[in-house]
């Protein structure tokens, strides 16, 4: 009944969120967070090793070959939230599928 | 909040691995169960929104930040088992391609913030649905107040690691004042964020928020208020 009323409240929530992405978070505080405050305070934070992918294209948030640090940051964040947006759709909807497959093979239902 | 490689010891963070892999299996066998149709394209909303809103450090105090966590915020919206779901794929997405939580420590991360955040807030906010009024306004606060507290049980979660395993040797005591004091802070933001988003969603879409299906039809409510 509602389906294209949903469509556009999918598509205004992807939006929000590459909005935010892409044009706010150049602006948020690059200050250290709480954990890595309280590991620098409390003297374990030299205990912490370089990332495995340390040197990946969108490493640290920031897109290799955009030199501009704001719209760096706002361009990995486009694309992290339609990767994340991708991954989650493809992953809820195999589960969605799995379990269709099996009410069909079961006994009969009402839709 | 993103534990690095380094910080906890390679048992611990194996152990941690045990904790999240059980959490996210049964996690992943009860949303098939359940799953509605219109539910896959939202749990993949929630999850990129939490990764767009995760990139939103603000401050919280002199030269310390925070960010959002989304757990309890997910279990609101698409219930808990779906929404420690979302919350590892922002994790997964996070180590991967962002270098952000170490891989060794993905386990850690998806313990604390997929797992214990998400159900840990999930039943604050069941808590507190029970005390406040059955009202939208009122199930955006609890929603609110939740977040807030399941910040505060991830750092916790992240001490019992640091107490068990952790690396530099700081005295437990003074690593769990500081951690609580400063996720308390963030917990706040945390609060605000996600009383906004539950309310807004509440606002346009209420049949979509899962912590709240028993406001969306006037006749549950009526049943209610005779009993």
């Amino acid at each position: 009944m509602r389906t294209s009323n949903l469509r556009l409240f999918l598509l205004g929530g992807l939006l929000v969120a590459a909005g935010l992405a892409l044009f706010v978070s150049g602006f948020a505080s690059s200050s250290p967070d709480g954990l890595e405050k309280v590991a620098g305070d409390k003297g374990f934070l030299q205990t912490a090793r370089d990332h495995l992918v340390a040197d990946g294209p969108l490493a640290g948030y920031t897109v290799r070959g955009i030199d501009d640090q704001r719209l760096s940051t706002g361009v990995s964040g486009l694309i992290g939230v339609l990767v994340t947006f991708g991954v989650g759709l493809a992953l809820f909807a195999l589960m969605r599928a799995v379990r269709s497959g099996r009410d069909r093979s079961g006994p009969t239902r009402a839709p | 909040m993103h534990i690095p490689d380094g910080f906890i010891n390679a048992s611990t963070s194996l152990g941690a691995g045990a904790v999240a892999a059980g959490g996210l299996g049964v996690s992943l066998r009860r949303t098939a169960q359940t799953l509605q149709e219109k539910q896959a394209p939202l749990a993949g909303l929630v999850a990129a929104y939490i990764f767009a809103v995760q990139m939103l450090n603000f401050p919280v105090a002199a030269g310390t930040s925070g960010h959002l966590l989304g757990g309890a915020l997910a279990a609101v919206l698409v219930g808990p088992w779906a929404g420690a779901i979302c919350v590892a794929v922002v994790l997964l997405v996070q180590g991967l391609l962002f270098a952000d939580g170490g891989l060794t420590a993905l386990g850690l991360n998806i313990t604390n913030m997929a797992i214990v955040a998400t159900f840990g807030g999930y039943a604050a906010f069941l808590l507190l649905r029970r005390l406040l009024p059955a009202s939208r306004s009122a199930a955006a606060a609890a929603a609110g107040v939740a977040a807030g507290i399941s910040v505060v049980l991830a750092s916790v979660a992240f001490v019992v690691e640091y107490a068990i395993g952790g690396s530099g040797g700081a005295p437990v005591g003074t690593v769990v004042a500081a951690m609580v004091g400063v996720h308390t802070l963030i917990g706040v933001g945390e609060g605000i964020i996600t009383a906004l988003t539950v309310g807004v969603v509440l606002g346009v879409r209420p049949d979509l928020v899962h912590g709240a299906a028993d406001l969306q039809t006037p006749l549950v409510l009526e049943a209610g208020e005779v009993r």
